[in-house]
């Protein structure tokens, strides 16, 4: 009993500090991004920007709730542009400038200094996430979401996936530059494959392999969280196997992920 | 100096290995370094550059972890046990940076956020003489102030250990006098510090004891006067005019090298052999040119230990 009465207030004390850690990189970092306009704007235009062009496209048919492909659509976006392009350039541009270096002397754990770097970013794509989908049932005609929970879920789990995809794609970017060169195998296959598009407009085995990428998953479970139905409208039998199947990939992507970021990440420049 | 000390090892070091792996066979950095540092002590690292002495410190700060030995700091061990170690130690690295669009008291600010238990910023700013810059932006600051920025965010936490890798580099005679000052109040305090330096007056002046380092190893270990004890003190002269009678046999054990147009005597008896060197001259009338004569120092020390480090092996350094 004695222990249980100590080790909860212990825990929370520790909750407490990495809170206050977090609070005082993320505060930091809001500022840079606030000072850097061209980051600012590529975090904020970017989405709109592709929701726009992907609107002007032919509809395939098979999309049955525009307000709730906006939405979705709107999220996938802010998860590969404010979120995992802007948080490859903002932690390269820390450790260029041997900004991580310095935190990792700090008390800062790694979690702590890799989610302080992200919370801007991680701010603004919910904040886009949010929009779309209030956007979608005021504007666009959507009932309420059917399941807010899973759609909040889908959305954090796909947060801690492109977090550290981003924190491995820093292994293979010497330079802020090269950002725009070495993020593009994840955000070309994410958008052509990861659900951007319909699984029935993709060729061959290609649905199949689309089925394991996580921004798949994270718009399938959107999809069923907002509408109770999946892209394909298929029963509700299906929608459980189909929630339990993208919290299995979406699980595995966490754990390969923190793997590669432990083994490959760097925290100073290349000597 | 020695009545703030008191014999408990905060600083423990045991046959210490730091291997990099890569190019080929890979490289040992640190090989089997062993030393401990009191509470109270400033204890200094002296070595050429690339001895190792920031691959030690980066082990013993507990930013990379030991390829064998084992290292504690009060009592922990510094990299498994980083978050009950790093709230009481403070940190200068030998390069690490800042965001360059931040101004001094945000980079400060946010620095102390991420403390458990920090001073008030303006008051730390202060202590290095960094208040009148606070509104500035980093990426203005010269390189002497960035150094001082770098020690502020390292006593920001109220440390009890202090890890200083070349801690006055790029700062002027006067602002390096100042982080003297600063350094003997914190031991004052009950702080203890390890520090790496390659200005031989830093140690002499600051160190209660140190360890000089070469090739990964420490080849000399004690207080400065203990180190510099072994050393020979030097005399030099240049030969005056003339025919001069040949040099007598001097008390002290000289050694007698030629040097250019005169002569220079290493002895271990300075006082001894002076005596009878200027007796000697004034006996015969003569004038010594640009008579020197000096005490041993660190500075000689370390130079002679990296001369003969060039020559010899390593095993033939240590004593």
């Amino acid at each position: 009993m004695t222990t249980t009465a100590r080790t909860v207030p212990a825990a929370l004390q520790c909750l407490r500090g990495s809170a206050r850690r977090i609070g005082a990189l993320s505060r930091a970092e809001a500022l840079l991004l606030r000072r850097n306009p061209m980051a600012l704007l590529t975090a904020l235009g970017t989405p709109i920007v592709g929701v726009a062009l992907l609107n002007a496209l032919p509809p395939s048919g098979s999309v049955p709730l525009p307000g709730a492909g906006i939405a979705v659509t709107l999220t996938a976006f802010a998860l590969l542009f404010p979120l995992y392009y802007n948080l490859v350039t903002t932690l390269v541009a820390r450790r260029e400038e041997l900004v991580l270096k310095r935190l990792r002397s700090s008390e800062c754990s790694d979690a702590e200094i890799l989610i302080g770097a992200g919370a801007p970013a991680m701010t603004i794509a919910w904040g886009q996430a949010t929009v779309g989908v209030v956007a979608a049932t005021t504007v666009l005609g959507m009932a309420l979401p059917v399941n807010p929970v899973l759609v909040i879920v889908a959305v954090l789990l796909g947060t801690v996936v492109f977090v550290l995809l981003a924190a491995v794609s820093t292994a293979v970017t010497r330079t802020v530059e090269m950002a725009q060169l070495s993020t593009l195998p994840v955000v070309v296959v994410s958008m052509v494959l990861g659900g951007l598009f319909p699984p029935d407009m993709l060729p061959g085995p290609l649905p199949w392999v689309a089925e394991l990428l996580p921004l798949t998953q994270v718009v399938d479970l959107m999809w069923l969280g907002l509408t109770g139905t999946t892209r394909d409208s298929p029963g509700d039998g299906e929608s459980l196997s189909g929630i339990v199947a993208a919290f299995l990939v979406l699980g595995a992507w966490v754990v390969a992920g923190v793997l590669a970021r432990r083994r490959l990440m760097r925290w100073e420049p290349r000597k | 100096m020695l009545g703030r000390m008191d014999a408990t090892g905060v600083i423990d070091v045991a046959g210490l290995h730091r291997h990099y792996c890569g190019g080929g066979r890979g490289f040992e950095a640190v090989r089997g370094v062993s030393f401990s540092v009191r509470r109270g002590e400033l204890f200094a690292l002296l070595g050429t550059n690339g001895a190792g002495k920031t691959s030690l410190l980066e082990v013993v700060e507990g930013l990379a972890p030991a390829t064998s030995g084992t290292v504690r700091v009060l009592g922990r061990d510094p990299h498994s046990e980083r978050r009950a170690v790093r709230p009481r130690v403070g940190i200068v690295l030998q390069d690490s940076g800042f965001p360059p669009e931040l101004t001094v008291m945000e980079m400060a600010r946010m620095w102390a956020g991420t403390l458990t238990a920090p001073r008030p910023v303006g008051e730390t700013l202060d202590m290095v003489d960094l208040g009148h810059r606070a509104r500035v932006g980093v990426h203005q600051l010269s390189g002497g102030e960035r150094r001082r920025l770098d020690l502020a965010l390292a006593l920001l936490g109220r440390p009890d250990v202090l890890f200083l890798d070349e801690p006055t580099s790029g700062l002027d005679p006067a602002a390096r006098q100042g982080v003297w000052r600063l350094l003997r109040d914190l031991l004052d305090g009950g702080a203890t510090i390890l520090l790496s330096t390659h200005h031989m007056d830093e140690a002499e002046s600051l160190a209660d004891r140190l360890a000089i380092m070469h090739r990964g190893r420490v080849v000399r270990t004690g207080t400065p006067a203990e180190i510099v004890s072994g050393q020979a003190a030097r005399i030099s002269f240049g030969w005056p005019p003339g025919v001069v009678p040949p040099l007598p046999v001097l008390p002290g054990g000289v050694t007698v090298e030629p040097a250019r147009g005169g002569v220079v005597l290493r002895t271990r008896d300075l006082q001894l052999t002076v005596a009878a060197l200027l007796e000697w001259a004034n006996h015969h009338d003569l004038r010594l040119h640009h008579f020197t004569a000096r005490p041993a120092s660190l500075q000689e020390t370390f130079l002679a230990l990296a001369e003969s480090g060039g020559d010899h092996h390593d095993e033939e350094w240590v004593r």
